[in-house]
């Protein structure tokens, strides 16, 4: 394996990876936090650095729709998106998945209008959450990097065939310039093979996609996508598991830190897991039985890893970085909520909104919410949410 | 009559790749006109469709009307689902993952795909110059969904979303001219055609399919149901509307504009009567309809040259 490791813009470690997986069609439209992704794979083509198709559409809606017919004929095919763009493709963000097309996106988390924002959170990835789509979210610009093969080679496994979405948090991940080591090409190669798709468009073999369907038909459908997306989550461990043996980077869809002993943990998704670490080793430090558990895997939802990760812990402090208006708080708490309900001995749940378009997170904000927590758990007031660091 | 089996093939693939058993409405021209086209194409085409009547008729799971690869995916999006098709075959071709092949790429809507929800990704598509043939079949409202009026309405015309009433005349603007504005896209080629020609139809589609860049297809495709017709009305209307000069049967390579028929041009009231859509009309609405044809088609008159018409008798 390539050691060589690399100072480079994670926007741009990412597009590297897409050029060696050797993908046949970008479509690209501009969108602040993902620009510097598609930028760089347009200069990776006109250079001749990459064989592939550079589609500049004129909308989300189109980079999407293009994703489509290309995935359709058997085409590797890469997209990357943000925020009101997602919203803008969300219509055949909803379609690619239930035609079972292996498209891989890059989504540079990013909040939702109005009032305008071009920062991070992940109010943008939680309006699509039910789309049927494979949801990782990374952490760092190494697993950005990484990820980026492990998506196609879940998306394009026969078992499979869905698209895969690779959440990144704009700007604290696109933007941020870190270590990256790099993998070889031969080694690209070996991990993921040519794709060949046994149900492509061509006229050799005509077959007909994305038909019209009766009532008497259109649940089956349905159930078939979600079997598709159950049945997604071995192959994401498998393809993992091979990541790391052929990297020594291991990825799974629940991680833990310092959770052995822990009594109160954090979860967290995405960047804000690093921060979470460094509070999770400050409190440790003061001897507090703290942990953090990171969910990678949105998408399909690792039950039970989780449950194994939160077994025997008394609460969890649940971060969100998005809001269901008017509902019971942030989504990942109210899936976590729903996920231990009826359980015996589930650990009690705090949940706080925060770090809403790129405001910071820090550690010691970290340590504040626990404080926080700790008294609504002595005092067992655990429902609803605390919108953290508010000015009122 | 006894000519036509020995004949027929020689001019037409026998071959059907839009098969019977699909769901399309009694005397459906747009039907007929998919036929038509796909018989011009070949087998060797990808076609992608917008959402609408067609799509709705022919591809019921689990069942499908088409013999060729086909795909929908949404209502504003096939023309670039065709371009994703396109691009990504002529990526794997180079990279010789599959084998080269000629292939025509076609993407195919309705006039509210064409006109209205699906303009930008129709103009994205021909502004990046894909070899790919669009294909509007006008009919001229959202038929399948009950007769709602488009930007392809044409003036007087009732629909159920622009109702004829005591204060209205029904749809009170004119139909937006799409050819036009395929043309001023400066695509290599753009016509105008109607199953009620069958020959210069799919001569049409045949020269789009060889030319190489983008091609824009404006089928005229009689819709009884939603024109308030008999079934079996359909050819005859399409020729009227042809006759009347309502829809002149034109092509524009490179920006020359060639005209393929010029007929006798009867009156637009010998067109208009008949049509439940517009039977509300007074003399004085079909003398204003008559006034604008007679200006649009002068006009054409000036700037195009004969083309064609050996099929158009």
């Amino acid at each position: 394996m390539d050691k060589r490791t690399i100072g480079v813009e994670v926007s741009i470690a990412i597009a590297e990876a897409v050029a060696q997986a050797d993908v046949d069609l970008i479509a690209a439209y501009p969108i602040t936090p993902q620009t510097h992704i598609v930028e760089h794979l347009s200069e990776l083509v006109a250079e001749g650095r990459l064989d592939a198709e550079f589609v500049p559409v004129e909308s989300e809606h189109s980079a999407m729709s293009v994703c489509c017919g290309s995935s359709a004929v058997g085409a590797r095919t890469f997209t990357s998106t943000s925020s009101q763009g997602l919203a803008l493709m969300a219509e055949i963000f909803f379609i690619a998945p239930s035609m079972r097309l292996p498209i891989v996106m890059a989504l540079a988390n990013r909040s939702l209008s109005a009032p305008l924002s071009i920062w991070n959170d992940h109010s943008d990835v939680m309006m699509v959450r039910d789309a049927g789509w494979i949801h990782i979210f990374t952490e760092n610009g190494q697993d950005s990097y990484d990820n980026i093969f492990c998506s196609f080679r879940i998306a394009e496994d026969p078992a499979v065939m869905l698209p895969v979405a690779v959440n990144v948090d704009g700007f604290i991940l696109t933007h941020m310039i870190e270590p990256i080591k790099y993998v070889s090409d031969k080694l690209v190669k070996k991990y993921l093979p040519e794709f060949q798709m046994k149900d492509a468009l061509h006229p050799d073999s005509p077959l007909s996609m994305g038909c019209f369907a009766m009532p008497e038909i259109y649940t089956e459908t349905q159930k078939a996508r979600e079997e598709a997306v159950l049945g997604s989550y071995d192959v994401v461990v498998r393809a993992w598991k091979e990541w790391g043996e052929l990297t020594g980077r291991n990825y799974s869809p629940v991680e833990t830190y310092r959770t052995n002993d822990a009594d109160i943990c954090y979860v967290t998704m995405g960047s804000l897991s690093e921060n979470a670490m460094m509070a999770v080793d400050a409190l440790r430090n003061k001897g507090e039985k703290v942990g953090l558990i990171k969910i990678r895997l949105w998408r399909p939802f690792p039950f039970n890893d989780f449950f194994s990760a939160v077994n025997g812990k008394a609460g969890l402090i649940v971060i969100d970085r998005a809001m269901s208006f008017g509902g019971p708080g942030g989504p990942l708490a109210l899936e976590l909520r729903s996920a231990l309900y009826g359980k015996q001995s589930a650990p009690q749940i705090v949940n706080f909104i925060a770090g809403f378009a790129g405001r910071d997170v820090t550690r010691d904000d970290f340590m504040s919410i626990m404080i926080e927590a700790k008294t609504r758990f002595a005092k067992d007031d655990t429902s609803g949410y605390v919108f953290y660091g508010v000015r009122e | 009559m006894n000519t036509i089996p020995i004949y027929a093939p020689l001019l037409l693939d026998k071959k059907e790749y839009l098969t019977s058993g699909h769901r399309a409405c009694q005397g459906c021209a747009e039907a007929l006109a998919v036929r038509l086209v796909m018989k011009a194409l070949g087998r060797d085409t990808i076609v992608a469709m917008a959402t609408g009547c067609m799509e709705i008729i022919s591809s019921s799971l689990p069942t499908t009307a088409w013999q060729v690869p086909w795909i929908h995916v949404a209502f504003e999006n096939a023309p670039a689902v065709i371009t994703g098709c396109e691009s990504g075959m002529k990526a794997m071709m180079r990279k010789k993952k599959i084998r080269e092949k000629k292939i025509n790429f076609v993407s195919m809507g309705g006039d509210g795909a064409t006109a209205d929800i699906g303009m930008g990704q129709l103009s994205g598509a021909m502004e990046r110059g894909h070899n790919c043939i669009y294909i509007c079949y006008d009919n001229e409202a959202y038929m399948n969904t009950g007769i709602q009026r488009s930007s392809s309405t044409p003036y007087g015309a009732t629909t159920t979303t622009t109702p004829a009433g005591h204060d209205t005349i029904g749809q009170m603007t004119n139909k937006k001219n799409m050819p036009k504005i395929a043309v001023a896209h400066e695509i290599p080629y753009v016509a105008t055609a109607c199953p009620s020609y069958p020959f210069d139809l799919i001569r049409k589609l045949k020269k789009a399919s060889e030319i190489n860049g983008p091609a824009y297809i404006h089928i005229m495709s009689v819709c009884p149901t939603g024109w308030r017709i008999d079934p079996d009305e359909a050819i005859k209307y399409g020729r009227l509307i042809v006759e009347s000069c309502v829809f002149p049967l034109y092509e524009v390579e490179n920006g020359e504009y060639y005209i393929n028929y010029i007929p006798e041009k009867i009156p637009v009231k010998e067109y208009l009567k008949g049509q439940g859509r517009f039977r509300h009309l007074k003399e004085s609405d079909i003398g204003r309809i008559q006034e604008r044809v007679d200006k649009e088609y002068s006009s054409l008159l000036k700037i195009a040259k004969t083309g064609d018409s050996s099929e158009c008798k």
